[in-house]
């Protein structure tokens, strides 16, 4: 068991004809994810991938062919909230947006619109999810994490290879690695990804790895205390950043006095969450 | 991307926000024919991107033109929290009866807009939320039906506001909403909206601030960006695509990753060093952008030694190697460098380096470490 995705996705890849969508789509095709459409208005009709997946004009006419029940979105952060849109109405129930820099105020429409249909969305600006051994949707390098009982999810994405990483150099292995993503918006938070873990089987600890910013991981800390049963072990990055600057993410700053790092140790550490010093000793804490 | 007050107040008019009359000057003789034109009254106000002002005395109000002219000239040469004023505003003065806040900004925990009004206007919001919460008053937006009218007049009678106001409050609510959304802010604020004397409502004060992953919608507004008003380094980082920010220790960063960027300075004060700077290359970085990072991280005098953490994925460490010797030949220094290379080609990318006297480490404590015992030991 795992969360979110395994071997049965069935992954459509919007801008699969782009750079990085190509690119990102073999290589979660190699990992043995069943990449089984593309979308790139214009392109309907070619070939990719050694002309085993078909690109379609539209994300309707994708699922309506190939039955695809997940999206992956690498479209420019310009045209991402209309590929989200577009994605939930054609009825795809988990779309996972990589994209980076999407306005803000795209965000609170399209989370408001996804809310009233019911659709997952997770990110954007995230690495997106890999189910160690099943499959992966987005960009986490696959060779970095082995499978195993450790449920991860985190707002950052290369600090969470870092973890996994050591982790996988522990022996340690994932039942589900889920980046939701560095944006002040985004479609999925701790709590849903908690609430997924606690309820997985194959999941027994859990990390989070979070940042400075807003106080999603003070509402985890309160959520773990009241309904999580499972270890929960932390890291939060940007100890060390000052007040008022955007550090790289949209969405981790420290403003008018919340968001800061020290606020979310203790909060979670007040509900029994060990959280490490620096991420190399979380394997450690889990151990 | 913060914008100044007159900035700010110049978009709210556009909406329908009524502001007092008045121009930018960035002179004396400038400030003192402005006060001409506008005749009576004035206040002189310096226009720089920081709070506090007025405490400061960078608000002053004038009686007469020359007044004005002498204020501008006090004022043009000071310098407000560290940042030197080089504009001033100078608006006709208002008699004012009561001070409001009104602000709209992106409440990230309900992810959408919120409004917030308050009769305690002219002071820090903030503040007031502190010591007294029950003054501050909120309606949340839904961003698919916008601001709705019965939600401002919610707002204006809470406030306690004369009901004969609260059309123009409306008004005035529903424009600050337009400006927002229409220019992509993530703050919109007036601070104080008074009530004059003879029974206007004015925005006094503006402050927007832009979300800067909008800012290709807006050309115009892009360019409002005041450049003498951002460290040199950071402006010249963004222009590569870089994201760094300024630091006061001396151990310099390069990672990729914003998380991991943070990660990486934590670390560093963890073993009891102290970071230069965040920087994040970002991910798939070209040897170019490597290069131009390491000379803006060398280019900070503190800096007394530089340690690099790649976590290859989308980012081939073979590459950042590469970038890492442009670099070198072009920057001449001795401060020691410490590399940290893992992931994707990172056998190559040590190969590369190799050549190069720099010391590696295995894992991000080990490099952490090694950085501050090169500095000891130089």
């Amino acid at each position: 068991m795992s969360i979110l995705i395994d071997k049965n996705t069935r992954v459509l890849v919007q801008g699969i004809t782009g750079r990085e969508g190509l690119f990102h789509a073999s290589q979660m095709a190699a990992y043995g994810t069943q990449v089984v459409a593309g979308v790139t208005p214009g392109k309907g009709g070619e070939w990719v991938l050694d002309g085993k997946v078909p690109v379609f004009d539209t994300v309707q006419r994708a699922v309506d062919t190939t039955g695809a029940d997940c999206s992956v979105i690498f479209v420019p952060a310009r045209f991402a909230a209309d590929a989200i849109l577009e994605a939930a109405d054609a009825g795809v129930q988990l779309i996972v947006c990589i994209t980076e820099g999407v306005p803000v105020q795209d965000m609170m429409k399209v989370r408001r619109y996804l809310d009233q249909k019911g659709t997952r969305l997770v990110g954007p600006n995230c690495p997106g999810i890999l189910t160690p051994g099943g499959a992966k949707v987005g960009i986490i390098p696959g060779h970095i994490a082995i499978p195993g009982n450790v449920g991860v999810v985190s707002r950052s994405g290369t600090l969470t290879y870092e973890v996994l990483y050591a982790l996988k150099a522990k022996g340690m292995g994932a039942s589900t690695c889920v980046g939701i993503g560095g944006d002040p918006i985004n479609g999925t938070s701790f709590i849903d990804v908690l609430s997924m873990f606690e309820a997985d089987p194959q999941t027994e600890k859990i990390v989070i790895i979070g940042e400075i910013g807003g106080s999603d991981e003070e509402r985890a800390a309160e959520y773990i205390s009241d309904h999580m049963t499972k270890p929960v072990v932390g890291f939060i990055a940007g100890q060390t950043a000052p007040p008022g600057k955007r550090m790289g993410h949209a969405g981790a700053i420290v403003e008018g006095g919340t968001g800061l790092a020290a606020d979310k140790i203790k909060a979670l550490r007040s509900v029994g969450v060990k959280v490490a010093d620096h991420p190399e000793q979380v394997p450690d804490l889990l151990a | 991307m913060k914008l100044h007050e007159y900035q700010s107040k110049q978009i709210f008019a556009e909406y329908g926000v009524p502001i007092p009359k008045g121009r930018v000057a960035t002179t004396a003789d400038e400030a003192r024919a402005i006060a001409e034109e506008l005749g009576g009254r004035v206040v002189v106000k310096s226009q720089v991107l920081v709070g506090g002002r007025g405490k400061a005395g960078g608000i002053r109000l004038a009686d007469s033109p020359e007044e004005a002219g002498s204020l501008a000239t006090e004022i043009l040469g000071m310098q407000i929290k560290g940042l030197p004023v080089r504009k001033v505003l100078v608006d006709e003065a208002a008699s004012i009866a009561t001070e409001i806040y009104l602000g709209v900004t992106n409440d990230r925990a309900a992810r959408c807009p919120v409004m917030i009004a308050s009769a305690e206007g002219g002071v820090e919001i903030e503040e007031v939320a502190r010591t007294d919460p029950e003054k501050i008053h909120r309606v949340w937006i839904d961003p698919l039906l916008g601001l709705r009218e019965y939600q401002a007049r919610y707002l204006a009678s809470s406030i306690e506001l004369a009901r004969e106001h609260w059309r123009t409050f409306i008004q005035i609510a529903s424009g600050l909403y337009q400006a927002y959304v229409s220019s992509d802010a993530t703050l919109a604020e007036i601070n104080p909206l008074v009530v004059t004397e003879d029974d206007r409502l004015l925005a006094l004060d503006g402050k927007m601030v832009l979300d800067d992953n909008g800012l290709f919608r807006h050309p115009d507004l892009a360019e409002m960006r005041d450049l003498d008003e951002e460290e040199p380094a950071e402006g010249e980082a963004r222009k590569y695509g870089l994201s760094y920010v300024r630091l006061d220790g001396n151990i310099g960063c390069m990672v990729n990753g914003a998380g991991l960027a943070m990660a990486t300075m934590d670390v560093i004060k963890f073993f009891g060093g102290a970071p230069a700077n965040f920087l994040d290359i970002g991910g798939g970085a070209t040897a170019e952008k490597v290069a131009v990072a390491l000379e803006i991280i060398l280019k900070d005098a503190h800096v007394e030694a530089v340690l690099f953490n790649i976590f290859g994925g989308i980012t081939r460490c073979d590459e950042v190697a590469r970038g890492i010797l442009a670099a070198l030949e072009q920057v001449d220094t001795n401060v020691p460098m410490v590399v940290r290379l893992v992931g994707t080609n990172e056998e190559a990318g040590r190969r590369l380096l190799a050549k190069a006297e720099m010391i590696t480490a295995t894992s991000l404590a080990d490099a952490a470490k090694k950085t501050i015992a090169a500095i000891k030991e130089a």
